[in-house]
């Protein structure tokens, strides 16, 4: 039940880019497309899932034993940084048609906070092994579902009749804020 | 002469919200009111001042392929050093900010002015850029924080003008992405003019 409690609360109420305001870059910047936000997505789904993990397990036998604690934010980056490299070397000598899929999303998701943002909260919010991972999959999902939604929003927009002024970032943000609203009806769920 | 357009750009022409439209997450979270805005765009000039000084003095001794690793640990390094002094002297903001503090290190302004000026440029004008952005940060914010806490809660820098409740969807989140799409909006219209 807490498990299903932590999925819902996620990807709906807690939503990572319509109520934490994390992630903002990628989702204003790959949503023009369904297909590459979707594309961003999995990406997304597949490091946050794997960052959490590996920081989950530092911060718990290495960091937190040594009292290395402040090290903290230094130790998830250049994890974080790794990792990605990493994935992206991997899936390039065993998966080329995966890497194909992702590889412009993979360098980009180092700098999406929402990666550094979940690994810190799942430590402040002390969460075991297995909540971590059930939190960091069900954010990405999160993650995914509103990148997915806004791309279908803007793809919509492109052919309406915008003020001048309006054009581009502008508008899009405003559509945001009023996804962001439609969000909030959710918050009665949990 | 030419240290004063190194400085001036960031508050208004190339100023890093509004025009450039790096670092969105932290100027969406903490501009619920004034105070947080104001707060975090300090904390942040601090970093890109700091890294932009020490950059600009090691550029000749870090290796190109190993670059953005190595400006990652720098600025990692002093993102921490205002995390726990911020602790320490100002533990209300701090508590308020959260987990914004630590994401200053993925913020693309710092990692975008090391890469993009300090990188190429000696330490005085590169401390100046770093001082010019990070004010044009805390400018935008401070401006974004009091437009949301004044239609929001009403007051100003916690100073209470008038009674009531204010329109409660500009502090919470809907309201922070329609602010900042109006704000942008505006700053478009005003650079084309000139």
């Amino acid at each position: 039940m807490e498990y299903v409690l932590i999925i819902i609360t996620a990807i709906f109420v807690n939503n990572i880019v319509l109520a934490q305001f994390l992630g903002i870059c990628p989702f204003l910047g790959v949503s023009k497309k369904v297909e590459t936000a979707l594309g961003m997505g999995a990406a997304v789904i597949f490091v946050m899932v794997l960052a959490t993990t590996v920081t989950w397990l530092v911060q718990t036998y290495i960091l937190g034993p040594l009292g290395l604690d402040f090290l903290r934010t230094l130790a998830f980056i250049l994890i974080i940084a790794g990792l990605v490299q990493m994935v992206e070397i991997i899936l390039k000598k065993i998966a080329p048609a995966l890497y194909q899929a992702l590889g412009i999303f993979l360098p980009l998701i180092t700098t999406n906070c929402a990666v550094l943002g979940i690994a810190l909260l799942t430590i402040q919010n002390g969460y075991d092994l297995g909540k971590s991972v059930v939190f960091a999959t069900a954010t990405a999902i999160g993650f995914t579902f509103a990148l997915v939604l806004f791309a279908g929003i803007r793809e919509q927009m492109e052919t309406s009749d915008i003020p001048e002024g309006l054009k581009g970032t502008p508008i899009a943000l405003i559509t945001a804020g009023l996804l962001a609203m439609a969000f909030m009806g959710f918050s009665g769920l949990v | 002469m030419n240290q004063w357009k190194n400085f001036t750009k960031g508050l208004i022409k190339e100023n890093p919200i509004l025009v450039l439209v790096l670092g969105t997450c932290p100027t969406l979270a903490v501009t619920t009111s004034a105070v947080n805005g104001l707060g975090m765009g300090l904390a942040t000039t601090f970093v890109l001042v700091m890294s932009n000084i020490f950059i600009s003095l090691l550029k000749n001794l870090i290796s190109d392929n190993i670059r953005i690793p190595a400006y990652i640990v720098i600025i990692a390094a002093f993102v921490t050093i205002i995390d726990l002094v911020m602790q320490a002297y100002l533990p209300d903001i701090h508590e308020s900010l959260g987990i914004f503090i630590p994401l200053i290190v993925v913020n693309c302004i710092v990692l975008g002015r090391a890469e993009a000026f300090a990188n190429k440029n000696n330490v005085l004008s590169s401390t100046v850029d770093g001082l010019g952005m990070g004010l044009g940060f805390a400018l935008a914010l401070t401006v974004m924080g009091s437009i949301r806490e004044i239609l929001g809660s009403l007051s100003i820098f916690g100073y209470k003008f008038a009674e009531g409740d204010g329109i409660l969807i500009f502090v919470l989140a809907p309201g922070a992405f329609i602010v900042f799409g109006f704000l942008m909006a505006i700053a478009q219209k005003l650079i084309k003019k000139k």
